[in-house]
């Protein structure tokens, strides 16, 4: 008997390191990316920009930019089919700006030309009569009452208030700081890209590369004064996202022109154009005090977070409601009150990106750690671990940790990865492309001084706030000429982050069939929701895994109605294109499908709550826990610095793809070092100056060192195969490991990151505040746009498919 | 305009271009082939990378006119006869990608890198690709590739 079991398993499914399924065409360069789009007679878009951070536009003179060679079309506000404006979470953002800009960069007028280089000298010959009017461009100025309005009803954007305990409670001890973060780009190698083409019942067809095309979708359709289903958005290779792509750049512009001309209009920012056209990581100021007894247990902590959204909404309500409810990192706290606060100002315009609010609250957060750990005298790992956060504790917010938390865990891992070796210090001793500023032939190895620094920090997985991201998915089974095969359809952006891979994996292991394909990502299906949040795992594999399991059942009914069983008890399984019968073939999967079996379901998380009043509620899905350590060399004389390893823990529920988690960690180590050591946009009275790659810099190969990782695997209940999401933790941590790895270097307080040579050398003293602002005066714990009747963007649009379907 | 002859991935084109046209663009627009990237227009980021004479060359400092009578190969001229090139093999079996976007310059500079030094260190990799940048993997797994990658051709050749 034993030997007709079939040992046979199913290879390519979930918990292998499968390589990617676009690996190959990517590295054929035969993928093609949303800047290699291709129409007969295309034409090309230019989009004209504000150069005022804030003015009223009197006039906008065309008729030159009109009779210019090879144009088209000019369009200016006037000329918006539909709704002029559209927005993420609240429909504030001018599709063209009319009557008053509010930013440096904001779009005014667009071209479509036969050439890009027509587009763009015709848009020069746009004449925009602007009168300038006073800016905000500072935070916290934007909250004083005489400030500049960005916004009629005022300046702020949202204010979180969370209450938790008893806020007064006193304690032994008491460390306070002050903390800031820059702007950071999330600079995706691939700049935004599309290309609308008119289809014959006048709606369009557009491609482009973006994380959530059914958000494009009903973002553009309103301003195109079109129904929804003529507005049908196809994915075009993505290089990279990281939030970038979660905002509309190009969608309507595009759309606009070619519905105009009639004709292809493709729209390819350069570098330049890209930092103006996405929105950015929100600066922040932060004010903490925390509070612990004698033997290190946090007692009390007060934060108070103010975050800079610029001149337009995006995504800051919600990274504001993210900032402040993770302000007290992944420790126990019985008490504490945080105020968050997101403002409008007249700076480009932030948003979403990797780390979502979480990586601004980390850095302080973990700066006061350390600051606690030093006054108390006890080592900063011990303290973590004796106010570690574990299953069942309760957060600020009433929420309590119902699914896995294993804290203690990833910061012990993490802290037993071996350092490591000291390496020779001294001129000469060792290859100079080893010391800081070795590369550049500036450092020579004198007086350098090692540091180690750690930090601990965690994030959600997928919407919070009672927010229904749903996904859906369509998965056919059927027999192909070459065995059973199965074909998937999903919604899902692929951005670079795998999730086409995990996909695949899962529908090998759930249907027990190698040969999956998977059809293009469109609106021809319904919603994957946001490839953000870490959620695409989670939720398009929770649909593919559900779709399967129907797809599975119905194929079990078929095998139970055609075979005589010889155990009418035994289970049914698939594994490796075989019907098993308590664990004996039945025969190969096709002989059951002489008709294909088709299923499409959705799956949503659990629901989660608004924050109420006093910031309580169970507002996030499930959370994940991540710890790195980061070993540093600095030259003390010239203030540069080598990061010689990083050291990574993380919480990943289960690892659906062991390598590519560990991509993820890696690639997001390097954005948070960005952040730590040379990523910031200088933004000097609204504009960016360094809008470029040559100054604007993100780490290259010489910059990041190795990454050591560790996956720690405790399923999470309740989440497809207990996989938690992956993408955002270690940018969260490594910025705060490698500020602590230079503050136990240097000895100096490095209060902002990114750090600059000059903090490290002493010649540039740390940012100091006079004191948080004042809590502002508005109506409730939402947006408050929405106290105001501002029409809502997708949050009121989504609500209404809802109630449709 | 001008006249020039350019051999692409072992196939002459004779072309007319603007003499202000980047190599890049040539490539893209005028011969179609769009696997070479443009991540930056400032030379920062070695997306556009191709071989000129064998040797790697940022194609948007190139204009088209400096690979007048010389030859040409982009990340599309790397398969032969369907077989892939080793580092392709190796950035896929090692995740040495992530979105991509970097991928073909990353292979350029590197097969460039390895025809100069078939057994390199790791730190010998990371200095010949410090003018190319990935945004998404952290470097890592292209390291990776590389090196494996390199320990497949000189195999090949032993
Ligand atoms: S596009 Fe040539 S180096 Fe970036
Ligand atoms: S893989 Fe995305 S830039 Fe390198």
């Amino acid at each position: 008997m034993g030997d007709t079991r079939v040992r046979e398993r199913t290879r390519g499914g979930i918990g292998e390191d499968v390589a990617r399924i676009d690996g190959l065409p990517k590295s054929k360069g035969a993928f093609a990316y949303a800047s290699d789009l291709w129409a007969d007679g295309m034409l090309w878009g230019h989009t004209l920009r504000s150069p005022h951070p804030h003015a009223r536009i009197r006039s906008i003179e065309i008729s030159a930019a009109v009779a210019s060679p090879g144009v088209h079309a000019v369009l200016t506000a006037e000329d918006v089919p539909g709704k002029k404006t559209y927005g993420l979470e609240f429909a504030d953002q001018p599709v063209l700006a009319w009557d008053r800009v509010r930013y440096v960069g904001e779009p005014v007028a667009i071209v479509a030309a036969e050439h890009p280089e027509l587009a763009r000298r015709a848009a020069a010959r746009i004449v925009v009569d602007y009168e300038v009017l006073p800016a905000v461009t500072d935070m916290k100025e934007a909250l004083e009452p005489d400030a500049p309005k960005v916004m009629e009803f005022g300046n702020v954007l949202r204010h979180v208030r969370i209450v938790h305990g008893d806020p007064d409670a006193d304690a032994d001890v008491w460390v306070e700081g002050y903390y800031e973060t820059g702007m950071q780009d999330q600079a995706p190698l691939g700049p935004e890209a599309g290309l609308a083409v008119p289809a014959e019942d006048g709606g369009i067809d557009v491609y482009v590369a973006t994380q959530w095309l059914h958000v494009d979708r009903q973002q553009m359709a309103p301003c195109l004064g079109l129904p929804m289903e003529k507005v049908r958005v196809y994915l075009a290779g993505v290089g990279g996202a990281f939030g970038a792509r979660e905002d509309v750049s190009m969608q309507i512009h595009a759309s606009m022109l070619a519905l105009h001309t009639g004709k292809p209009v493709k729209m390819s920012y350069g570098r330049a154009e890209s930092f103006l056209g996405h929105v950015h990581r929100h600066p922040s100021r932060i004010w903490m005090r925390h509070g612990a007894t004698r033997d290190g247990r946090l007692v009390n902590i007060r934060a108070r977070l103010l975050l800079d959204g610029g001149a337009y909404a995006s995504s800051s309500t919600a990274v504001t409601g993210n900032a402040s409810t993770f302000a007290c990192g992944p420790y126990e706290v019985p008490n504490a009150l945080i105020e968050g606060t997101g403002v409008y100002t007249n700076n480009p315009p932030c948003g979403a990106m990797r780390g979502f609010g979480a990586v601004q609250a980390c850095f302080a957060y973990e700066a006061q750690m350390d600051k606690l750990a030093a006054v108390l005298g006890i080592d900063p790992i011990e303290l973590r671990l004796k106010n570690a956060l574990s299953t069942g504790s309760v957060f600020p917010t009433g929420q309590v940790i119902d699914g896995t938390a294993p804290v203690r865990e990833v910061i012990e891992r993490c802290a037993a990865i071996p350092l490591p070796p000291e390496e020779p210090t001294g001129p000469a001793t060792r290859d100079p492309i080893t010391v800081p500023g070795g590369a550049q032939n500036v450092g020579h190895g004198e007086g350098l001084k090692r540091g180690v620094g750690f930090a601990a920090g965690y994030k959600n997985t997928a919407f919070s706030e009672g927010f229904d991201d749903s996904s859906e998915a369509w998965v056919r089974l059927s027999a192909g000429p070459a065995g059973p095969l199965v074909e998937i359809r999903s919604a899902a952006a692929e951005v670079g982050q795998g999730v086409y891979t995990i996909l695949t994996q899962i529908a090998r292991s759930e249907l027990g069939v190698e040969r999956v394909i998977l059809d293009p990502s469109d609106t021809n299906i319904g919603s994957a929701g946001s490839s953000s949040a870490s959620r695409q795992t989670m939720m398009s594999g929770g649909a593919v895994q559900l779709a399967c399991g129907a797809v599975r059942e119905a194929l079990f009914e078929r095998v139970r109605a055609r075979e005589a069983s010889s155990d009418p008890a035994g289970e049914l399984r698939l594994e490796a294109g075989q019907v098993l019968e308590s664990e004996l073939p039945l025969g190969p999967i096709e002989r059951f499908l002489d008709e294909p079996i088709e299923e499409t379901r959705v799956f949503h998380h659990r629901p989660t709550e608004p924050i109420d009043e006093r910031g309580q509620g169970a507002i996030h899905v499930s959370f994940a826990f991540a710890a790195e350590r980061a070993v540093v060399e600095v030259d003390e004389d010239l203030g540069l610095v080598r990061v010689i390893q990083i050291a990574a823990a993380q919480d990943v529920g289960s690892a659906l793809n062991p390598r590519s988690v560990e991509g993820q960690i890696e690639g997001g180590t390097a954005q948070g070092l960005g952040l730590a050591l040379m990523e910031e946009l200088q933004v000097v009275d609204g504009r960016i100056r360094n809008a470029s790659f040559t100054d604007y810099l993100i780490p290259t190969i010489l910059d990041m060192p190795p990454v050591v990782s560790v996956l720690v695997e405790e399923p999470e209940p309740g989440v497809p195969y207990g996989a938690k999401g992956v993408g955002e933790l270690s940018t969260i941590v490594a910025g705060a490991a490698v500020a602590a790895a230079l503050r136990n270097a240097t000895g100096r307080e490095l209060n902002r990151i990114p750090v600059k040579p000059d903090d490290l050398v002493g010649l540039a003293e740390p940012p100091t505040s006079s004191g948080p602002p004042a809590a502002p005066d508005v109506p409730g714990p939402r947006s408050v746009p929405e106290y105001f009747g501002l029409g809502a963007g997708q949050m009121e649009i989504l609500a209404n498919d809802a109630d449709d379907a | 305009m001008t006249r020039i002859e350019v051999t692409v991935n072992g196939v002459r084109r004779d072309a007319e271009v603007e003499p202000r046209q980047l190599l890049v663009y040539f490539l893209r627009e005028t011969v179609g082939l769009t696997g070479t990237n443009v991540g930056c227009d400032t030379s920062s980021c070695g997306a556009c990378t191709v071989l000129l004479d064998g040797e790697s060359v940022k194609s948007c400092t190139l204009l088209a006119v400096q690979s007048d009578g010389r030859e040409v190969t982009t990340i599309e001229g790397m398969a032969s006869d369907g077989e892939f090139h080793p580092l392709q093999e190796a950035f896929h079996r090692n995740h040495g990608l992530q979105c991509g976007y970097c991928t073909p310059g990353m292979i350029m500079a590197a097969a460039s890198f390895l025809h100069e030094n078939p057994t390199p260190t790791e730190e010998q990799v990371r200095e010949a690709l410090e003018g190319n940048l990935c945004r998404c993997t952290g470097y890592q797994n292209i390291v990776k590739s590389i090196l494996d990658a390199a320990g497949q051709m000189s195999g090949v050749k032993a």
